[in-house]
């Protein structure tokens, strides 16, 4: 069946363009880093697929099983998922300093670094405060 | 049945990245990925792949979202809400999406043992892996000897992402206009180190944690394991310790100074098996010139080598928490001294 053996692809596709449309469309950088988190998942997943064999096992040699899946996606991702949480974590760490720096993740308060004098918020701004008690 | 765990375990994927897509609250968020992370773990092994989803499962769950928590205490909690529309961003993701789907129905058919992926150079890794090496898990021979360079590469990439963390956040906080929270959340965090109940569970679990940390280590040409999930795993027994009993006893247990010598010490090891093998007359990170049978010699190899991926990982877990942790303190400091 034609639409059995594409369906992980598709679903692939899905959450690839759910991570981009987070990455693209939200202005929060800890959400944007999310949404690379799920674009990058989503790689993880079609790389999978790809070694698996209907029928297959997981590959461990034991005895009575033939049919092994394809190891070598295995390994290329399971270092790729440990690769993939230490760049979050730098991601996070530039967004903790930008944050610092400018009292907001948001990217289109970062625009005019001139507003951003110390003691004079603009006005109607409230991304700066309250987050504590919200 | 193998179509039915799939496609449930993919719908539920798309929900829940959906649900992230449209939450505001960014701890909602930070959970939700925890849900996401754990559902990927589970169709990894759905799909064979047990090493993956252990990864999967310890990082995705695991250590991703302890690093999402700790810097959402250190930022908005809340997201702001969207501003105008976002028609542009749809339009363009739209359109990738169905140039992708249209490429796709050019992938052979998911599953089928003819294809290309599968004919390639996977059949000698599944025939050769216990002849050259004995040992078992496939997934660990290829890992650790037959693409061992590489493997030497991510570790080298993971020290690197350490170094950039300590890097950037090392650098003392100065204050500016009033962004940080307030001392609310301190009461929070001391609330959970005077939970009795959290502490008695904690001391159970967590010795748990460590020893399945290292059986996963040590017996991982054997199933399912290796270097990089033991240090995943071993590392968040720690961060619970210090998410429990305090930072301040956590790093009694293991200095900050020890993290970046482990974490340094982890890729030398491996580098200098590699080394041991020209030494001894073979290429780099050869291991049959280590000892006279070569199932012995490619077996210790792989177990030194997977022992300083491990060694390297969980130094570098402990040393992002270090980081995320101490900051908020750090800016606590300086927020205390300028109120005074």
């Amino acid at each position: 069946m034609d639409w059995l053996g594409h369906i992980n692809y598709w679903a692939v596709v899905i959450l690839m363009m759910i991570g981009f449309y987070t990455v693209i469309a939200r202005g929060n950088m800890v959400k944007k880093i999310m949404g690379l988190n799920l674009f990058q998942t989503s790689v993880f997943i079609m790389f999978i697929s790809a070694g698996k064999i209907i029928g297959g096992s997981t590959p461990v040699l034991r005895e009575g099983i033939t049919v092994y899946s394809n190891p070598l996606p295995h390994v290329l991702i399971l270092t790729a998922i440990v690769v993939g949480v230490a760049t979050t974590a730098v991601g996070l760490a530039l967004a903790v300093r930008i944050r610092e720096a400018y009292g907001t993740i948001e990217d289109d308060e970062l625009l005019d670094p001139m507003d951003q004098t110390p003691d004079h918020s603009r006005p109607g701004d409230h991304a700066g405060k309250g987050d504590g008690s919200a | 049945m193998e179509y039915l765990v799939d496609i449930a375990l993919l719908l539920l994927l798309v929900t829940v990245a959906m649900a992230i897509l449209r939450v505001r609250d960014l701890y909602a968020g930070a959970m939700l990925f925890a849900i996401y992370s754990l559902l990927s773990a589970g169709l990894f092994a759905a799909l064979d792949a047990g090493d993956v989803a252990l990864t999967e499962a310890a990082v995705g769950a695991g250590i991703a979202t302890l690093l999402f928590l700790a810097v959402l205490t250190l930022a908005n909690r809340r997201e702001r809400p969207a501003r105008g529309n976002n028609r542009l961003a749809l339009g363009v993701v739209v359109a990738t999406g169905a140039c992708l789907i249209y490429a796709a129905g050019d992938l052979p058919d998911f599953g089928a043992p003819d294809n290309p992926v599968q004919v390639h150079v996977a059949p000698y890794y599944i025939e050769n892996a216990y002849t050259d090496m004995g040992v078992p898990n496939m997934v660990a021979a290829v890992l650790a000897s037959y693409r061992s360079i590489d493997t030497l590469g991510e570790a080298f990439v993971i020290l690197t992402a350490g170094l950039a963390v300590v890097a950037l956040l090392s650098v003392p906080p100065r204050r500016r206009r009033r962004a940080f929270s307030g001392p609310c959340r301190r009461t929070g965090e001391r609330r959970m180190r005077e939970n009795g109940i959290l502490r008695v569970i904690a001391r159970f679990v967590i010795p748990m944690i460590m020893l399945f940390g290292l059986y996963i280590q040590f017996h991982g040409e054997y199933s399912p394991g290796g270097g990089f999930q033991a240090g995943v795993v071993f590392a968040a027994g720690w961060i619970l310790f210090a998410l429990v009993y305090g930072l301040d006893a956590a790093l009694k247990v293991i200095p900050e100074r020890v993290q970046y010598v482990l974490a340094c010490l982890g890729v030398l090891l491996y580098c200098f098996i590699g080394l041991l093998g020209v030494l001894l007359g073979g290429r780099f990170l050869d291991f049959y010139p280590l000892l006279e049978s070569p199932h012995a010699a490619q077996q210790t190899g792989i177990v030194l080598v997977e022992f300083g991926v491990g060694v390297t990982v969980a130094a570098c877990a402990m040393l992002f928490f270090t980081f995320f942790a101490r900051r908020k303190r750090e800016i606590e400091a300086v927020e205390a001294r300028e109120d005074d």
